[in-house]
């Protein structure tokens, strides 16, 4: 299966979907007006993953700003891991997020709360320079 | 109206707006008014929370602004909803922190739902408001402009304030719907 690889723009994540590693990375911003049509390749490519995955997944997430239009579609990134999950593979979500960025970390956590996947928080220095 | 010209850019200065538009609005222009949010935001705020903070708030604005869209033209027989996105929208700084006001019109048919929306939000303490947001990701439905109904929560949580809001009368059909979020630390 051939990895996903889409270049981040300023309104569009960095995308490096890896089915022969298992990692799938997700980078940057994602504030398309249409998020849905955006996440549509990356929604069918989790899905062919899903059904030969390999033992060990892990999706890290490193974004600066998401909009809600995106929050419904990277939930649905995350249920279609959770069925990997189930399946008795390990998948992990590495939620990165910008140290005094607390909305992120709670957005993090606001995902942990309502999907079964186990998350890592991890905190990142300031990448935007200011 | 030449008169008017130094008045309306002395009121600007003045409520120190940082920036106005009115006007159709395009996935360009969105992009654009958001590149100049976050230069000026670089500029002017030196705490990243609260840059970051405006800079999301602004994006949902101006997302509503892009979506929700659905003035009635009077002109078509049908009562047909126009297609192109138009509104007004303002940054403004002041001591406390910044506001955001939006401005579009919203069908009189969809006014009584919208308001139950803001004040069921407005009700509700930080917790709540946090436990809505995860129940409203969760139920898993769509709407048009793809958000399920979160942004109006959303910008509500980044505010850490009521929501000022007002509909004024506009036709027979539509009313206009103006937004103050503030975002204070």
């Amino acid at each position: 299966m051939e990895a996903l690889i889409l270049e981040g723009t300023p309104k569009t994540p960095h995308v490096h979907f890896d089915a022969a590693t298992g990692r799938l990375e997700l980078k940057g911003r994602s504030i398309p007006e249409n998020s849905i049509d955006y996440y549509k390749p990356l929604i069918t490519w989790v899905d062919r993953y899903a059904r030969e995955p390999r033992p060990s997944t892990v999706l890290h997430i490193q974004l600066e700003y998401f909009n809600t239009s995106s929050s419904k579609c990277i939930l649905d990134l995350f249920k279609k891991l959770e069925i990997v999950r189930t399946a008795g593979n390990e998948v992990v979500v590495n939620w990165h997020y910008e140290e005094d960025d607390e909305d992120m970390l709670e957005a993090g956590e606001d995902y942990q709360a309502i999907i079964n996947i186990p998350f890592k928080m991890i905190q990142i220095e300031e990448v935007d320079g200011h | 109206m030449l008169d008017r010209i130094y008045d309306l850019y002395d009121e600007l200065e003045q409520r120190r707006v940082m920036l106005s538009f009115k006007g159709d609005l395009s996935e360009e222009l969105v992009s654009a008014l958001l590149g100049l949010v976050e230069r000026k935001m670089s500029i002017l705020e030196p705490d990243a929370r609260m840059r970051k903070r405006v800079f999301n708030v602004a994006m949902e604005c101006l997302q509503n602004l892009y979506h929700h869209n659905t003035r009635l033209e009077l002109a078509d027989a049908e009562g047909s909803a126009t297609n192109i996105p138009h509104g007004v929208v303002m940054i403004m700084h002041h001591d406390k922190g910044y506001s955001v006001l939006t401005g579009n019109f919203v069908a009189d048919k969809d006014v009584h739902l919208l308001k139950d929306h803001l004040d069921r939000i407005n009700a509700m303490a930080p917790e709540e408001l946090r436990g809505f947001y995860q129940q409203t990701l969760a139920n898993g439905r769509y709407t048009n402009s793809g958000g399920g109904g979160l942004g109006i929560i959303d910008i509500a949580r980044k505010s850490g304030q009521k929501l000022e809001y007002g509909f004024v009368p506009f036709d027979t059909e539509n009313a206009f719907f103006s937004l103050n979020v503030n975002v204070t630390n």
